[in-house]
């Protein structure tokens, strides 16, 4: 396996080299994080005289201190992981896969799904060089389903909405659900039904083609996933954001109690069944989830809720038709499914 | 006269590479003849796994990103 070590071209950075700019950004962030919560106050109460009593005080409120303070949260994040990212591409993640046996490969393809660099409309190329590489189905699901699922944003926003316990839940479960579900669809044995012109593909020494980036390559790309993840997902980050405040504002303390709460044994498969068909990105969803969770919803049923709507969706599934036949399909929505209701009820019981 | 190929299922990524090889190679004054790539056997054909990717005379030169048009321009130069 041997690296193309060529010049960074594309990675050439003219001007100010952007290392000197790191600390003093980092400092601003910081900054600015801290002093939120009392502009924040301020604005809404003394600017705008909105009282925090009012259904639209408390709208407001919500919705000035939460959209930059989230914006703020996914703007660091996803420059941090864009910069981890630099490392990994799947071609590499594939040669770490190839030859392990199946239960650490299970585990290893789970994690290397939070960074690997994926997009959906990758699926089907990189599900084909995988399993062209000997990697076992089970294996090259358990990726697939933690890639889309452990997000960064998702973890960027629970953390700074919840707090790490609560992401660091999100991230353990949804790893392991990934490691399961793809070695339960490994143990069942359904090889066969893959289409079999994927097995078809020709092989051959994969296409390794990161050059090896300098650190100045590596805090560009962090930046460039800045601007292209923030810069399209900000505008769902702040719906999102409104859509909650006015939960926050307007719905009824404990309403949600009722139909989300965890005295509803049938909560749990409820909200993964209507999540599951659904696709939004993890930024539009994370605030009405917060919003939701203000109001009674339990905790178990919101994040299964939020797993179920990112992790399998139907454009999703159009894609991977293309390569799984009808009865390992319907297998991979079902354990990932079952895995999320599973998941769903733990945390009601544990919390 | 440059043969360059824009590799991509249709998905939005792949959309926006493939204006802007258009735009670099316009900005560049480029002799050459863009193509989008849609049929996954020629995608696997040049083995790549994340798309969208740039072929250029017949030479895998990127996969999964998409670089700014100035990016672009350099590449191919």
């Amino acid at each position: 396996m041997s690296e193309l070590a060529a010049t960074p071209t594309l990675s050439k950075v003219r001007g100010a080299r952007l290392g000197r700019w790191l600390v003093p950004a980092l400092l601003l962030w910081i900054v600015a994080y801290v002093f939120l919560e009392r502009l924040s106050t301020w604005l809404t109460h003394d600017l705008l005289r909105l009282s925090p009593a009012t259904h639209l005080g408390s709208a407001v409120a919500f919705f000035i201190y939460e959209a930059p303070k989230v914006l703020l949260l996914l703007t660091l994040v996803v420059f941090g992981v864009g910069v981890v990212r630099s490392f990994f591409t799947p071609e590499r993640t594939r040669a770490i896969l190839a030859g392990k046996a199946e239960s650490v490969g299970n585990v290893l393809a789970a994690a290397l799904g939070i960074v690997t660099p994926f997009c959906s409309c990758s699926a089907v190329p990189l599900f084909i060089g995988f399993l062209t590489a000997g990697i076992p189905l089970g294996v090259t699901l358990s990726f697939l389903i933690s890639a889309p699922m452990v997000n960064e944003i998702a973890l960027a926003l629970l953390f700074g909405l919840f707090g790490w316990k609560v992401a660091a839940l999100y991230l353990g479960t949804g790893l392991t659900v990934a490691i399961v579900a793809g070695w339960v669809i490994g143990r069942l044995k359904l090889e066969r039904h893959v289409e079999p012109w994927v097995y078809q593909m020709q092989t051959g020494p994969p296409n390794l083609l990161l050059p090896s980036l300098t650190w100045e390559g590596r805090l560009r790309a962090g930046l460039d996933a800045v601007r292209d993840i923030v810069g399209k997902v900000w505008p769902y980050v702040l719906a999102g954001i409104a859509v909650g405040a006015g939960i926050h504002g307007w719905v009824p303390e404990n309403f949600m109690a009722s139909i989300m709460g965890k005295g509803v044994w049938w909560s749990v498969p409820l909200a993964v069944i209507i999540g599951v068909p659904m696709y939004s990105n993890a930024a539009g969803i994370i605030p009405i989830v917060h919003a939701l969770l203000e109001k009674g919803a339990a905790l178990g049923t919101v994040l299964a809720f939020m797993m179920a709507v990112i992790a399998l969706s139907l454009p999703e599934t159009i894609i991977l038709r293309k390569v799984l036949r009808p009865v390992l399909l319907a297998v991979f929505l079902g354990v990932v499914t079952v895995g999320i209701i599973l998941v769903g009820y733990l945390f009601n019981w544990l919390i | 006269m440059k043969r360059i190929e824009v590799l991509g299922p249709g998905c939005s990524n792949c959309k926006v590479l493939y204006e802007r090889t258009q735009r670099a190679a316009k900005e560049l004054g480029l002799e050459c003849e863009i193509e989008k790539i849609t049929d996954l056997n020629v995608i696997m054909g040049y083995r790549v796994m994340s798309t969208p990717g740039l072929v250029v005379d017949g030479e895998l030169k990127f996969s999964g990103r998409v670089p700014s048009v100035e990016q672009l321009k350099e590449l191919l130069s």
